[in-house]
C-alpha cells in the first residue's frame, strides 16, 4: 500500500477497505477516484453497518408503489389517481457544528428528495432532541435550530405540521435534528431518479458549485467528532429562495416529456447524484468537470465532483429536447448547464477538458463491503432493567397536585407552541389540524379524504430496552394517526445511533430495527423509505438510540376527523385500553409496572430505570377499536395517553379544550404514582356524549378491549377522586409556560 | 368580476388566493408574472403573500422595482382596486402607494397563528360586508409586520378613517397584549388615501373554509366584489 494514513482518514476509509478497492480495480486508484469511494462507501451513502440489519423491516404493502432505497423518497398509492411521496432525514452533525444552517440545510435536502419525484412537497415535520435548556450552549443549538428550520422552510410556502421535541443530558453537544417531507404527486407524472438512453444529457441546474460540504457524508455524517470547529466549513449554506425557485421549475419541468429522469444533490454531492441514477439506469457516464459552474476559483476535480453546495439538480434531458428544458429554466430565472452524458459502458468517466480523472465501474462504487457484527445484550442494561420500584415510595395524595404541575411544565411535555408558532403552517390551505395534537391532519383538495401525519420515537425507552422501545415508536406514531381517525398507510424512519463499531451499540441498533419490524408486522404498516444517522457520540458517550418513526394515513372521510380537545359541558370521559390496575407494580414484580421509563420517574425521583412494557395484540384492537368508534362519529375527542400517563393526558385535552374535568374512576388500585403517571402502552382518553356510552361498550366489546369510565367533563377545575384538584387555569399555566421558561 | 394575481419569484400565498376566490367563491382569477410590465382587463390586483425574492435586502424593496410594480402603480392611480397581503402589503409600503413602514416583530420572532381583527371602517370597498367594531378571525404568519409610520402620517390615517383592521380580543377589546407584532395603534389593515388600495398582513385567503377553521376572510373579498359589481 503506497497511501498514507491520514489520505485515508480524510475519506473515512479504512485500509481493509483501501486495499479492497486496489484489489477489485486491479491498479491504485486515482485522487479523484479516491474520493468517489470514500463518498460512496461512506456509512451515509453506503450503510455499511446497517444495510444488512434494515432488510428486516417489512417493506411490502398493497398501497406501496415505491420502497426503501428504489428511489429519493418511498411513495404510495392513495387512490383518485394521486400518490403521496414521503421521506425523513437527518441533519445532526451539521446542526452540532452550525445549528442554523445545519437545521436549514436539512429541511432544503428533504424537500429536493420530494420535488425530484415530481411531488409537491405538502408538508413538513421535524423530530428535534437536546440537552437540557438549562445550559447556555443547548439553548444555542436549540434556538439556531428551530431559526433554522423556520428561515428555510417558512421561506418555501410549505406548511411545517410539527413534529416532537425532548430534552435528555445525552443530547447535549448531539443534538438530533430529523426532517420529514410529505408530497403529493399525480400518480401518472411521477418522476424517476434515473439516467438511461446512451446520449441523453446531464443537465446541472441551480446554485454555482463551492467548496462548501467537501467530506460531508464521510467525514461529517461517518464519524464521531469532537473538534467541532474545524469541521464548520463542512457544512453548507442554503438559499431557501433558489430552492423555492427550484421547486417551480422541476414541478413544471415533471409535467413535459423532455426529461428521463432527475435527482437532487445531496451528501456527496455530484458523485452521488450522477453515480446513483445512472446505476438504477444500469447505464454509464460520462461528465466534464469542466462544464460545472463554480464559484469559487481554481477548484479541483476532486472538489467539484465531492461539494455539497446546496440547491443543485442534476436533470437527464432527452437528447433534442435540450433547448427547451434550458428556456424553462431560463424563465425561472435558474442557471442550467449541460455537463455530460449518458452512455453505456457501465462507466463512470470524469474529466476535465480531454483529460481522464477518474474512470471506474458503476456498480464497483455502490458495492461497498457491508458488515455484521456480533449482538450482545450489555449487562449494564440488566442492571437498569431490574431495578425494583418497591425500593421508591408511593405518592401521597396531597403530592399529587404538586407532581402534576412539574411534570406538565416538564419540556418534554409542555406545549410547544413556542416552536411551532415560529413555523408557517397553514400556508396552502389545507391545514385543518394544526401542530399541538397527537398528529397534524390536512385535507386533500378536491377530494374528501384527508392526511394524517406523526414523528413518535422515545430515547428513553430504547435504552432502557431497545427492542421495546422499537416497537413502541411505531405503535406510538400509530395511535397518534388513529387519534386523528386516520387509518395507518406507511413509515419513513430516521435511526440516530452511536457508533455501531462499538458493542453497545450494534446491540441497540440491532435490536431496535427488530422492535420497529415487529409492530411494523403486527400493524401491517410498511416502511417505505428511511434514513440511518450512525456515530452520534460526543466525548465517547452515545446518544440515546433514538430510532424516530415517521406515520403517514388516511382519513377517508375529513368530515370524520378527531382531536384532543375535550367539547362539551357534561360529554363522558373513558379509557380504552389497558386499565391502569393491570400495571400496578406488583403484579409485574421488580420490573416496575407502567414506572419503568417514565418522565415521572426521571422528573421526580432522577432515575431512568426499569422498563417499558407492552402487549402488541391488545395494542392492535385498541387502534381497530378507537377508529371505528371515530369513524361510526361516536367520539368527540381522542388522546393518546403517552408521557406522563393518564392523569397528564387528561390535563391536556382540558387545556386544550379549555374546559374543567371531574375524574371519579381515575385511580384503580395499585400505586397512586402508577395510576396518575405510569406511562402503561395501549390506552387511549375518549370523550362521548352521555347517551352514547352503551354504543361505544359495544365495539369495545368486539374487540375486545378494557374500557373504563374516567369521569365527566365540565366547570373550570380539573380534579381527579381526590388526589388531584387543580384550577384549569393554574394547569394551563405550567403546561403553556413550560418551555418558555427556560428560554427566558 | 377577475382577479389579477401578481406572482414573483418566490412568492407563495398565490395559489392560495387562487384558491379562495376561484374555488370557494367563483370568480375569474389569473396569475401575473412579475415579468409582465403591463396587464389589461382585470377588476382587481391582488399582491400575494410569500418571500419576494427571498426578502433579500430588505423585505418587498426588490420587488418593488419589478416591472409589473410599475404597472400595479398605474392600475392604484386611475382607481383600481389593489389588495395586498403580508409580503403584499410591505411591497405596497415600499412602493409608496401605502403609506408607512413594515418593521421586524418587536418579539424578533416569526409569528404563524390565529388573531382576531376589529374591523374599524365598515364602509370601504374592502370592508362594506362588516359591520364597524365586528370582530374576524383569520391566521398571521410574518415576521415584518410591525406597522410602523411617524406621527403625522398616524394622525392622518386615523383622522381619515384610513386604518380598517386592528389587532384585538377575541371579544373585540383593543389591548397590548394582544398584538403580535408591536405595531403601532395595533394596526393589521390600512387604506390608502383614495380608498382604492388595501394593505394587510393578516391572510383573509387562509380563512375561507369552516374546514379550516373561519370563513370571515371572505367578507373582504365579497365587500370587493360588491363595490365592483356596483361600480361596473
Amino acid at each position: 500500500m503506497t497511501i498514507s494514513r491520514e489520505a485515508l482518514d480524510k475519506v473515512a476509509l479504512s485500509e481493509k477497505e483501501y486495499n479492497l478497492i486496489v484489489q477489485r480495480l486491479g491498479r491504485e486508484p486515482t485522487e479523484v477516484e479516491l474520493g468517489l469511494f470514500g463518498s460512496l462507501w461512506s456509512e451515509h451513502c453506503g450503510y455499511k453497518h446497517s444495510k444488512l440489519l434494515l432488510k428486516a423491516l417489512p417493506t411490502w404493502g398493497k398501497h406501496v408503489l415505491v420502497g426503501p432505497g428504489e428511489e429519493n423518497a418511498g411513495a404510495i398509492d392513495i387512490g383518485d389517481g394521486e400518490v403521496l411521496v414521503m421521506k425523513m432525514e437527518s441533519h445532526n452533525h451539521p446542526s452540532a457544528v452550525e445549528p442554523y444552517q445545519g437545521a436549514a440545510t436539512g429541511v432544503g435536502g428533504i424537500v429536493r428528495d420530494i420535488f425530484t419525484m415530481g411531488a409537491r412537497p405538502i408538508a413538513l415535520l421535524n423530530s428535534l432532541r437536546f440537552g437540557p435548556l438549562t445550559d447556555s450552549h443547548n439553548r444555542y443549538l436549540f434556538n439556531g435550530v428551530v431559526g433554522g428550520i423556520g428561515g428555510y422552510g417558512n421561506c418555501l410556502g410549505i406548511p411545517n405540521m410539527g413534529g416532537e421535541a425532548f430534552f435528555a443530558s445525552c443530547y447535549s453537544g448531539n443534538p438530533v435534528v430529523n426532517a420529514l417531507c410529505l408530497g403529493i404527486a399525480d400518480k401518472a407524472k411521477m418522476v424517476r431518479a434515473r439516467a438511461s438512453g446512451k446520449g441523453n444529457l446531464l443537465m446541472l441546474v441551480g446554485a454555482e458549485t463551492g467548496r462548501d460540504g467537501i467530506y460531508g457524508a464521510s467525514g461529517l455524517a461517518s464519524r464521531t467528532f469532537e473538534e467541532e470547529q474545524e469541521l464548520r466549513p463542512t457544512v453548507q449554506v442554503g438559499n431557501p429562495f433558489l430552492e423555492k425557485l427550484l421547486i417551480e421549475a422541476c414541478l413544471e419541468l415533471a409535467q413535459t416529456d423532455w426529461i428521463v429522469g432527475m435527482q437532487d444533490l445531496g451528501a456527496a454531492g455530484l458523485t452521488s447524484a450522477a453515480v446513483e441514477s445512472v446505476a438504477r439506469g444500469g447505464a454509464g457516464v460520462e461528465i466534464d468537470v469542466g462544464k460545472v459552474p463554480r464559484r469559487d476559483e481554481n477548484m479541483t476535480p476532486y472538489e467539484v465532483m465531492l461539494s455539497e453546495s446546496q440547491e443543485r439538480m442534476l436533470v437527464i434531458v432527452k437528447r433534442g429536447h435540450e433547448d427547451k428544458v434550458q428556456a424553462l429554466f431560463d424563465h425561472w430565472e435558474l442557471r442550467s448547464d449541460i455537463i455530460g452524458e449518458v452512455t453505456d459502458s457501465g462507466l463512470a468517466v470524469i474529466k476535465e477538458g480531454k483529460e481522464v480523472v477518474a474512470e471506474v465501474l458503476v456498480n464497483l462504487l455502490l458495492s461497498p463491503p457491508l458488515y455484521r457484527r456480533r449482538s450482545k445484550k450489555p449487562a449494564w442494561l440488566t442492571e437498569l432493567q431490574s431495578f425494583d420500584m418497591a425500593t421508591i415510595p408511593d405518592l401521597r395524595p396531597r403530592q399529587c397536585n404538586s407532581t402534576l404541575l412539574r411534570l406538565l411544565a416538564s419540556p418534554n411535555i409542555a406545549s410547544k407552541e413556542w416552536i411551532y408558532r415560529q413555523y408557517d403552517h397553514q400556508v396552502m390551505n389545507n391545514s385543518v389540524v394544526l401542530p399541538g395534537g397527537d398528529a397534524a391532519v390536512l385535507r386533500m383538495k378536491g377530494t374528501r379524504k384527508g392526511i394524517s401525519l406523526a414523528t413518535d420515537g422515545n430515547g428513553r425507552y430504547c435504552y432502557l430496552d431497545p427492542f421495546l422501545g422499537g416497537v413502541i415508536a411505531v405503535v406510538e406514531a400509530a395511535r397518534n394517526l388513529v387519534c386523528s381517525g386516520a387509518e395507518p398507510l406507511a413509515v419513513t424512519d430516521c435511526l440516530n445511533f452511536g457508533n455501531p463499531e462499538k458493542d453497545d451499540v450494534y446491540y441497540q441498533l440491532t435490536e431496535s430495527i427488530k422492535g420497529m419490524a415487529r409492530s411494523c408486522r403486527e400493524l401491517r404498516i410498511p416502511v417505505i423509505s428511511g434514513n440511518v444517522s450512525l456515530y452520534n457520540e460526543t466525548k465517547g458517550q452515545a446518544i440515546y438510540p433514538t430510532p424516530v418513526v415517521g406515520m403517514v394515513g388516511v382519513i377517508y372521510d375529513i368530515n370524520r376527523y378527531c382531536t384532543m380537545s375535550f367539547k362539551d359541558e357534561g360529554d363522558l370521559v373513558f379509557l380504552l385500553g389497558a386499565a391502569p390496575s393491570r400495571s400496578a407494580g406488583s403484579s409485574e414484580g421488580a420490573s416496575g409496572g407502567a414506572l419503568g421509563g417514565s418522565e415521572y420517574l426521571e422528573v421526580v425521583h432522577h432515575l431512568i430505570k426499569g422498563k417499558p412494557s407492552i402487549d402488541l395484540d391488545l395494542e392492535r384492537r385498541v387502534q381497530r377499536c378507537c377508529l371505528e368508534a371515530i369513524r361510526r362519529g361516536l367520539v368527540k375527542s381522542a388522546h393518546d395517553c403517552s408521557d406522563g400517563g393518564l392523569a397528564v393526558a387528561i390535563a391536556e385535552s382540558c387545556i386544550v379544550g379549555d374546559i374543567g374535568f371531574k375524574g371519579e374512576g381515575c385511580r384503580m388500585g395499585g400505586r397512586l404514582d402508577d395510576s396518575l403517571f405510569g406511562e402503561l402502552q395501549s390506552r387511549i382518553v375518549v370523550s362521548l356524549p352521555a347517551g352514547s356510552g352503551a354504543k361505544l361498550e359495544k365495539i369495545a366489546a368486539r374487540w375486545q378491549v378494557p374500557l373504563a369510565l374516567l369521569g365527566k367533563i365540565g366547570g373550570r377545575r380539573v380534579s381527579m377522586e381526590g388526589c388531584i384538584d387543580l384550577p384549569l387555569a393554574k394547569i394551563r399555566k405550567a403546561w403553556g409556560k413550560g418551555l418558555e421558561r427556560l428560554l427566558g | 368580476m377577475r382577479f389579477g394575481i401578481v406572482v414573483f419569484p418566490g412568492t407563495w400565498s398565490d395559489r392560495d388566493c387562487h384558491y379562495a376566490l376561484h374555488d370557494v367563491l367563483g370568480q375569474e382569477a389569473d396569475y401575473i408574472w412579475h415579468k409582465e410590465a403591463q396587464f389589461s382587463g382585470y377588476d382587481c390586483i391582488v399582491l400575494p403573500g410569500g418571500f419576494s425574492y427571498g426578502d433579500y435586502l430588505r423585505v418587498g424593496a426588490i420587488a418593488r422595482f419589478s416591472p409589473v410594480t410599475a404597472a400595479v402603480e398605474r392600475f392604484a392611480h386611475s382607481g383600481g382596486l389593489v389588495i395586498g397581503i403580508c409580503n403584499g402589503f410591505q411591497i405596497l409600503c415600499e412602493a409608496g402607494l401605502l403609506p408607512g413602514v413594515l418593521l421586524a416583530s418587536s418579539h424578533l420572532q416569526y409569528r404563524c397563528q390565529w388573531v382576531s381583527l376589529r374591523v374599524e371602517n365598515g364602509y370601504s370597498s374592502f370592508s362594506s360586508k362588516c359591520e364597524k367594531g365586528q370582530v374576524l378571525r383569520m391566521p398571521i404568519s410574518h415576521y415584518e409586520g410591525n406597522y410602523y409610520a411617524d406621527e403625522t402620517a398616524l394622525a392622518e390615517l386615523e383622522a381619515n378613517g384610513q386604518v380598517v383592521f386592528r389587532y384585538c380580543t377575541p371579544s373585540g377589546k383593543i389591548t397590548e397584549g394582544v398584538n403580535p407584532n408591536g405595531s403601532l395603534h395595533n394596526i393589521a389593515g390600512i387604506l390608502n388615501r383614495e380608498g382604492n388600495v388595501l394593505g394587510m398582513m393578516p391572510h383573509p385567503e387562509r380563512a375561507c373554509e369552516t374546514l379550516l377553521g373561519s370563513t370571515e376572510g371572505n367578507l373582504i373579498w365579497e365587500s370587493m366584489i360588491d363595490y365592483l359589481q356596483g361600480s361596473s
